[in-house]
This record gives structure tokens, sequence and C-alpha cells, in this order.
């Protein structure tokens, strides 16, 4: 059901432009958001959201469906793109995100928008939240999967590596984290703030499967996500090395553009730039 | 004369016994199970017992997971731990994210006598209240305890309850009713009323009979539930006695004293005397309730903070005329 086939990889690289460019359309048009790691995360949640992960958009809460955590929960325009491109809600409540009567928040909030599985906004939530679902899924014995998709920068917060102790006691191998390895965070380069390297071999010492791939090649990605279903014995990690501010050159690699939002000039630019990519 | 055992055994064994009435249940400490004695829980389910370690943000989130799948999570810690260290956690993916996630703060208020100001906790409840949707229950006794226990399990609400590690003075009897948000009058009495929290109960009975060898008529009125308080009780003792007294084991920052007084002054002004801890740390003692008395929380501190408050009452008796003129 899920092979890789040559027009499906065009297919999920295309979703992923759209998500790019609807994702800095909201941006610009709430004046507010995340462009650069919006645009870091496109070809992962493009194959999660259209390719991976088991999920009925008419009914958010199925038991029976994958769970998605946001830990970078700062992407969220890229996640409410995809929330609506795979019919959690209509496309055009992406166009009032943030007014006050809007059911998408600045950061995730699972009370208001379907198929938000956590709120998320301070760094490092994600994994533990994750575990702990891993661990309850588990014990009801059931077989769906936990993805967590973390930035580089909350790789620096402790809590993340309590619970990557933890997920490794439990042996939850029902657990499969994501990690956009873009290097760059707020203040600039994750390699000068704080070096996270030998990231792999930190997650490995943890007692973990780690695979590392090109997080912008949807096929690596997806080849990385099935492998992950056979490894019956830990939990994986998944490095999936990316460019912050993806497909826009202006962006890419610029901590700048962590958390600023494009004029109208460099708003029209990066659209074209994306757009100049299709095909 | 205190309870037969310590408040954290009668929660121990409340939540074992709990474990096979609700299998849904599922207990989560971080390294002091046979502190907090959820160990009695863990050797009678443990696939359903998780010891994560000295990592409190980490056990509330992973809490939170569990809460997620429909599980009944009891997530405990120090108070001072899982209510400072763990407070963003709690903040966020509980109170915001209004997780069903029981948290459970053990070695409340002084009862950690032994090991220093690092250990006690006299902020908890005031971190706990200002977060929006979380309730707060701060129990009196042992037969309160395991009431408890089983009310929370059905409560599907963030919610924090406070447990001592000490013995407390008995208070209800085995068949105690208790509502969430529902006061309990203890004594009746018309010339003062005092509200008491937690092990603070016990001691103000004593305070009581004390003040009625004296000739003063208390009432006595313990508030379980900080959050979301009895504003109703709390007025209306308040309007036919006139003057008010507060007694918790806790900072007169932000606790019992805090609420009622917030409660009064909008609804019902009247004097009001805080018994609770002056804004300091509390030294190492020998025994918790020694520690208690040395930090003003005796029955006698009681019983003069009673005193004061209506001292303070016929002054305002007196001073009305003078206002209305």
């Amino acid at each position: 059901m899920n092979y890789l086939t040559e027009n499906r990889i065009i297919e999920l690289e295309s979703i992923a432009r759209q998500l790019r460019i609807e994702s800095l359309e909201m941006i610009y048009r709430r004046q507010s958001g995340h462009p650069g790691g919006a645009l870091s995360a496109a070809e992962i949640l493009a194959v999660l959201f259209f390719h991976k992960l088991r999920l009925d958009p008419q009914n958010s809460h199925w038991q029976g469906r994958d769970r998605f955590f946001l830990s970078k929960g700062h992407a969220s325009a890229i996640l409410y793109a995809a929330l609506a491109k795979r019919g959690f809600f209509p496309r055009e409540e992406l166009t009032s995100w943030g007014r006050l009567d809007c059911s998408l928040q600045g950061h995730p909030d699972r009370l208001k928008t379907p198929g938000v599985e956590m709120s998320a906004g301070p760094l490092g939530h994600g994994l533990a939240v994750a575990t702990g679902v891993a661990m309850g899924l588990r014990l009801d014995s059931r077989t769906c999967r936990v993805y967590v998709l973390l930035g580089d920068g909350e790789m620096q917060a402790g809590i993340v590596w309590e619970a990557a102790s933890v997920a490794a006691k439990y042996r939850l191998a029902n657990l499969t984290a994501i990690l956009d390895y873009n290097d760059v965070q707020l203040d600039g380069a994750v390699h000068e703030i704080m070096p996270l390297e030998p990231v792999a071999e930190r997650w490995r010492s943890f007692g973990w499967k780690v695979l590392e791939v090109n997080g912008h090649n949807v096929r690596q990605v997806a080849e990385a996500l099935d492998l992950a279903e056979e490894i019956h014995h830990c939990p994986t990690m998944i490095i999936a090395h990316t460019t912050k501010g993806k497909g826009v050159s202006f962006m890419e690699n610029d901590a700048k553009w962590h958390g600023a939002v494009p004029n109208q000039q460099q708003y029209e630019q990066a659209v074209t730039e994306l757009l100049g990519k299709e095909g | 004369m205190t309870d037969e055992m310590p408040q954290r055994e009668a929660y121990g064994r409340a939540l074992a016994d709990y474990g096979e009435l609700n299998p849904r249940l599922v207990v989560l400490d971080a390294d002091t199970s046979s502190s907090t004695l959820t160990h009695f829980f863990a050797n009678k389910y443990p696939q359903r017992f998780f010891n994560l370690g000295i990592a409190e943000p980490c056990m509330v989130d992973v809490g939170v997971g569990l809460a997620l799948e429909g599980w009944v999570p009891f997530v405990n810690a120090f108070a001072a731990f899982l209510c400072l260290r763990a407070a963003e956690q709690v903040r966020t993916c509980v109170a915001y994210a209004e997780t069903a996630v029981r948290l459970v703060g053990h070695y409340a208020g002084l009862s950690d006598f032994k090991d220093g100001a690092t250990h006690h906790c006299i902020t908890d409840l005031a971190v706990m209240r200002a977060l929006p949707n979380m309730t707060v229950i701060v129990p009196a006794d042992n037969n309160e305890i395991r009431r408890w226990v089983s009310v929370l399990g059905e409560y599907d609400r963030p919610v924090y309850l406070r447990i001592s590690r000490a013995h407390s003075l008995p208070v209800h009897s085995p068949n105690v009713d208790v509502q969430i948000g529902k006061a309990i009058t203890l004594q009746e009495g018309g010339d003062v009323s005092i509200f008491a929290t937690g092990a603070m109960t016990g001691r103000s009975l004593l305070a009581v009979e004390r003040l009625a060898q004296r000739g003063i008529s208390a009432r006595l009125i313990e508030i379980h539930t900080l959050k979301p308080i009895d504003a109703e009780a709390v007025c209306l003792a308040a309007a036919e006695t006139g003057a008010v007294v507060t007694a918790e084991e806790h900072s007169i920052f932000g606790g019992l004293g805090s609420a009622i007084a917030e409660v009064l002054a909008e609804n019902c002004p009247v004097p009001v005397e805080r018994v609770g801890i002056a804004d300091s740390f509390a030294p190492t003692a020998l025994d918790p309730e020694s520690l208690m008395d040395y930090m003003g929380l005796g029955v006698e501190h009681i019983v003069h903070a009673a005193e004061k408050v209506l001292r303070k009452k016929e002054a305002c008796v007196f001073s009305k005329p003078l206002s209305a003129a």
C-alpha cells in the first residue's frame, strides 16, 4: 500500500512545495510566524501526512490512528497547512490564523484544532509526551505507531534526554522520533550556540536505533520511516539533515528567518522561487 | 492522638487498593516510591507502575501521554520538585492542555522536617492555584485521603493533591463525604470563623477547644479544595461571625489565606488574620510538630490569631458609625 513509485515521489515533492507556499502565505498574511523551521520540515510532513500516517480526518480521535506530535511547535504554519490539505478542517480556516475567533493558535492547541494531538510551544515536551503515549498504546496492546518531530535547538533541553532514557528503558519500539537537523536556531547556528555533535552517537549511546537521511529527499525519509517499523527492540531516531528556510534563497541557513516575516517584495520573490521549482 | 499512620502511608495503601477497583489506574514516580509509598501499588501492579528516575519534568509529560491514551495517571514526587522543577510541564501540558493528570505532591509543607528548606514545600499551593484549569486539593487526615484517591480517580480534569510525610491529627470518620469545591463545617460557632486546610485542620480543632475554654465561640470550616474555593461558604461564615482566621502549612502568600482574603475583600470584607509561614525558609528540625510550632503554626498561634481578629472586629464595629458619617 505504501510502495513508493516514481509518480508517488513526484507527487510528495509537489505536496512539500505546496505546504511551503501555503505556510509562507499564512505567515505573510498574519505578519507573524516562523518561516525557517516550517520550510525545513516540508518533505518530512509531506511524507508523514500523505504517505505514512494512518489517519481518519473525518474522525480525528479514531483510536486506530497513528499519533503524530510536533514538538517544535513554532513550525505550526506547516502543520496547519498539512492538516487542512489532509482534510481535518477547511482550507479557509488557514486564512484566519491568529484571529481571536480562529481555531488555529500561534502554537498548536490540541483542544482547538482537529488533528493536533498535543498542545506545544515551549520546546522539549514532544518526546516526553510521545513516550507516555507510546507506553499507553502498548499497555492497551494497540499496534498504532507514535511519531514525533523535534527541532535541533531543543536537543539542548535536558528533558529531551530524560525522555530518551525513558523510551529506551521501556524499549518503546512503537516510537519513532525525527530530528529536523537544520543547524539554525533563534540566535544563530546550533553548532555555535550549543553544539549537538556527535548527535548520532549520543542517541545510539542512549539505546536508540539511529538512521540518518537527507530530510529533503522524500524517498530517503519514507524508507527510513519504513525501516523504523522493522526495529522491534528499541525506539528509533531518524536524523534528518535539512536546510533552514529550504527553497527560498535568501532565507536558507539564515537565523534571521527563524521568526522573521517577509515584506511584500520578499514574499513575492519567495513564492516565485518556490513555484519556479515546480516541475 | 494522631492518625494511626502517616498521611503518606494512608495514601500509598489507598492507591494500591484503588488499583484493584480501577484497571486504568497507572502510577508514576520519580525515584521516591519508598518515600511516597507508591511502592505498595508497584508491588501489586508492576505492569502499571513506572519509575522514571529523578526526572520530574519528564515524568509529568509522560503522565500526560498516558492520560491522552485514556489511562488514569497518578504522578508522584516530592511537592517541592513537582511544583517547581516541573512547573512548566504542569502549566503547558496539564493545565493548558487540560489533560486528566493527577499530580500528587508529597512531603508537603514542613513535614520533611529533617531535610531542611530545600525539601520543605511552602509554595506549591500558590503555584498550583495560579494555573488556569487546575483543581487544588489538600486533605486534612487519613480518612479524607482514602476518599480522595477514588474521587480523583474518577475526576477527568487537571488536579493537584497535597500529601504530608507526617502524621496528622484525625479529623474525619472513615465515611467522610468529600466533594470537590465543597467546604466542610466541622464546628459551629458565632464569634469568629476559622478556615483551615491540611494538617492545620486538626490543630484548629484543638484551638477551637481552647477558645471555648476562654469563652469564645469559634466556627471551624475545613477548606480541602483551595481551588475552586467554596466562596459561598466562606462569605456566609464571614458574614455571620464578622471575623476570620485562616490556618495553613504554607507560605502566607498565595495559599489558603490569600484565597480567603481575595474572596472576602471582593464580597464580604471582614477583619482577617492569617496563620501560615511568614515569608521565610524554615530550618531543619528533630520532628515535624515542633518545627510547625517554631514556624508559627502552633495551636496557640491559631488561638492568638482568633483573639487578635476579635479585637479588630470590635474596633471595626466601633468605627462603623464614623465611616457612615
